[in-house]
């Protein structure tokens, strides 16, 4: 069982469902005030969706500096994983733990709606259980959902595998290279407009989204028992 | 120390498509402005800052841009401190 912190900022609203869904898949999940500064020994950290800050100046722009995001940046240059959603992943761009950018919808909507998406990478601590080239449904719920980077950057993207989800069927939002989420360079930070945890169960319209969650306890569970040991009540790879 | 009023302008890269740039332009042909080009649309921040020169104050305005005001990978800003303009 991980220990998974879901960070709370102001204006943050799918954190409940995001608790849940870390709870559904087996974690020990928590809530993380903004203000806050430990991360009470998190394995894996979630920035959840919603409108932090009221999506003021830039989305994400002003949640990026809130005193938690430096224990959120430690734990990530450490290895940890980190998983933004939504919001979240605008955040993390914001910060700098992910490349690019996210802005107003290509058709300046705001878009609540299915949609669906290629996995096509699955070396993340969010992608494990799922097969290479599955395509999910799964929904966004979010006007700056268009995500730019400079050429550069988009092609070590491409040639480095670290484009995760891809929008397949359409673009909603006008994304460059149809790109719903990505991962770093050390693949451990993933970011995803999507909202996985909208998509649990068969009730709330499929479970789609569900190995996202799963993926966190499976890649754990076999990856600790060789090659893990706790030194300080802290999980250490070694 | 002296009380400076400095101007921000922010505007999306040359590069991106500007959405609501678009919107506007549209919206003013059908108004009849049928002369207008481009239609850009970005924010306009007005900061009152204490600092002892005109380029100390510049500086200030700079390094709040660079780390909060604007995002470098989606925009370009200008600044103009009472009345003059730099970049």
């Amino acid at each position: 069982m991980k220990r998974v912190a879901v960070i709370v900022f102001p204006g943050s609203n799918c954190d409940a469902e995001t608790l849940a869904a870390a709870r559904a898949a087996g974690s020990d999940a928590y809530f993380v005030w903004h203000r806050d500064t430990d991360l009470r020994r998190a394995d894996v950290v979630i920035l959840p969706g919603g409108f932090s800050y009221g999506d003021y100046l830039r989305s994400g722009a002003i949640a990026r500096f809130s005193k938690v995001m430096a224990a959120v940046t430690v734990h990530a240059r450490a290895g940890g994983p980190v998983l933004g959603i939504c919001n979240g992943f605008q955040i993390l761009c914001e910060a700098g733990l992910l490349p690019g950018g996210l802005v107003r919808n290509a058709r300046l909507r705001f878009l609540s709606r299915p949609t669906w998406v290629r996995v096509d990478q699955i070396e993340t601590p969010f992608t494990c259980l799922y097969e290479k080239g599955e395509i999910l449904e799964i929904p966004i719920a979010h006007g700056d959902g268009r995500y730019v980077v400079d050429p550069r950057t988009a092609a070590e993207l491409e040639a480095s595998d670290r484009i995760v989800w891809r929008y397949v069927r359409d673009n909603p939002n006008g994304s460059a290279s149809d790109i719903a989420g990505i991962t770093n360079a050390g693949g451990n930070v993933v970011g995803i407009m999507p909202h996985p945890e909208r998509r649990m169960a068969p009730a709330s319209g499929g479970d789609d989204g569900a190995r996202v969650f799963h993926s966190m306890e499976a890649r754990h569970a076999t990856q600790h028992v060789v090659d893990v040991r706790a030194v300080d009540d802290r999980h250490l790879r070694v | 120390m002296s009380g400076f009023r400095v101007e921000v302008r922010v505007m999306p890269r040359a590069a991106l498509l500007d959405p609501q740039g678009q919107a506007v332009e549209h919206a003013l042909h059908a108004l009849g402005f049928g002369d207008v080009g481009r239609v850009r649309m970005g924010k306009h921040l007005v900061l009152e800052l204490k600092a002892a020169t005109r380029e100390e104050a510049l500086a200030q305005a700079r390094a709040m841009c660079d780390r909060l005001l604007a995002n470098p990978v989606t925009e370009d800003y200008d600044l103009v401190v009472d009345g003059d303009t730099s970049r």
